[in-house]
């Protein structure tokens, strides 16, 4: 049960994204829209301190609860992969209003229809890896 | 009490998000909610049409006790953290919506052109549920993270990748709502 801590981190992230309307269908339109600055500052500024935190986590001025140094897995590198799977991603994140936290968020509200949307990313998820070494990356 | 009834404003939100962040660094762990759809596949059986899910989902269970989480603080906001569900959206906005059929736009957290039971179960409005969620789960695979993974992680991180992975979620999202969303409305 040592893992039972992440379901709190969970519960905190679950609370945030709700309270910011991050999962609000209307603010994803209206970030696409160029038409607030809500979604920016919420990314933007979470990415901000990101840097700092990061920075310091990798130089070891932050140490893990362990005792540790961490060592961040970089993501794989491929113009194909990243780009085409983000404009995918982008299409369906601008479609539904919704990214994968944000699906199982509105779940936990009981949004019933958001049910068909999580059976579609996880079919998603296993049409990639039945298609992957078909597809450019 | 009355600031935790409010909606939180952006300089709130995004700072407790890297907190988050942060709390799975300090505990040894990445954040990044998309792999849990692979994870969630792979213990659904996926194994048995695609090699690939035959990994040993246990080493991800950190991660699906954060998304179990993450349901229930959907949960707790939802039942005592949220008395009005209106998002004060821009009237721009608003307009832009009603022009595409979008009645009282704003008025709560989702569109019922899209979300309610009645359209759920129509031919069309299923279709887009589906759809929007595969693309969302084919493309943060493809893509190796959504908005978490990349987004936050992986630019916090100045990785590149990352960079060329959020550029497309703009692209693809600029096309969905400047071309494809009037045409579908």
């Amino acid at each position: 049960m040592k893992n039972i801590k992440f379901l709190f981190v969970g519960i905190l992230f679950g609370i945030i994204l709700s309270k910011a309307e991050v999962i609000s269908w209307y603010r994803i339109y209206e970030m696409f829209k160029f038409q607030s600055f809500h979604m920016y500052g919420v990314i933007g500024s979470a990415v901000a301190l990101g840097v700092i935190l990061v920075y310091f986590f990798k130089k070891g001025i932050i140490k893990t609860y362990f005792g540790t140094q961490i060592a961040i897995d970089p993501k794989k590198k491929g113009f194909a992969r990243n780009m085409l799977g983000g404009i995918i991603f982008g299409l369906g994140w601008a479609l539904g209003g919704a990214c994968p936290g944000p699906m199982f968020i509105l779940l936990g509200r009981g949004a019933v229809a958001i049910i068909i949307v999580i059976i579609g990313a996880l079919l998603g998820a296993l049409l990639y890896h039945a298609a992957k070494s078909k597809l450019p990356h | 009490m009355d600031f935790i009834l409010q909606p939180w404003p952006w300089y709130v939100a995004g700072p407790l998000i890297t907190l988050v962040m942060f709390l799975l660094f300090y505990f040894g762990k990445k954040f990044g909610v998309s792999s849990n759809l692979e994870t969630i596949c792979a213990i659904g059986g996926a194994g048995k049409l695609v090699d690939f899910f035959k990994f040993d989902w246990r080493k991800n269970s950190w991660n699906l006790l954060f998304i179990i989480g993450v349901v229930i603080g959907g949960f707790i906001t939802y039942q005592w953290l949220t008395p009005s569900e209106v998002v004060a959206i821009n009237t721009q906005t608003i307009q832009d919506l009603s022009e595409l059929g979008f009645q009282n736009a704003g008025n709560q957290y989702l569109p019922d052109e899209i979300f309610s039971t009645e359209a759920m179960f129509s031919v069309k409005g299923f279709l887009i549920l589906l759809v929007a969620g595969m693309l969302v789960g084919f493309g943060s695979r493809y893509a190796g993270g959504c908005t978490s993974g990349h987004g936050i992680v992986g630019l916090s991180n100045l990785e590149l990748p990352s960079l060329l992975a959020v550029v497309g979620f703009f692209i693809g999202g600029l096309i969905m709502t400047w071309i494809l969303l009037p045409i579908i409305f």
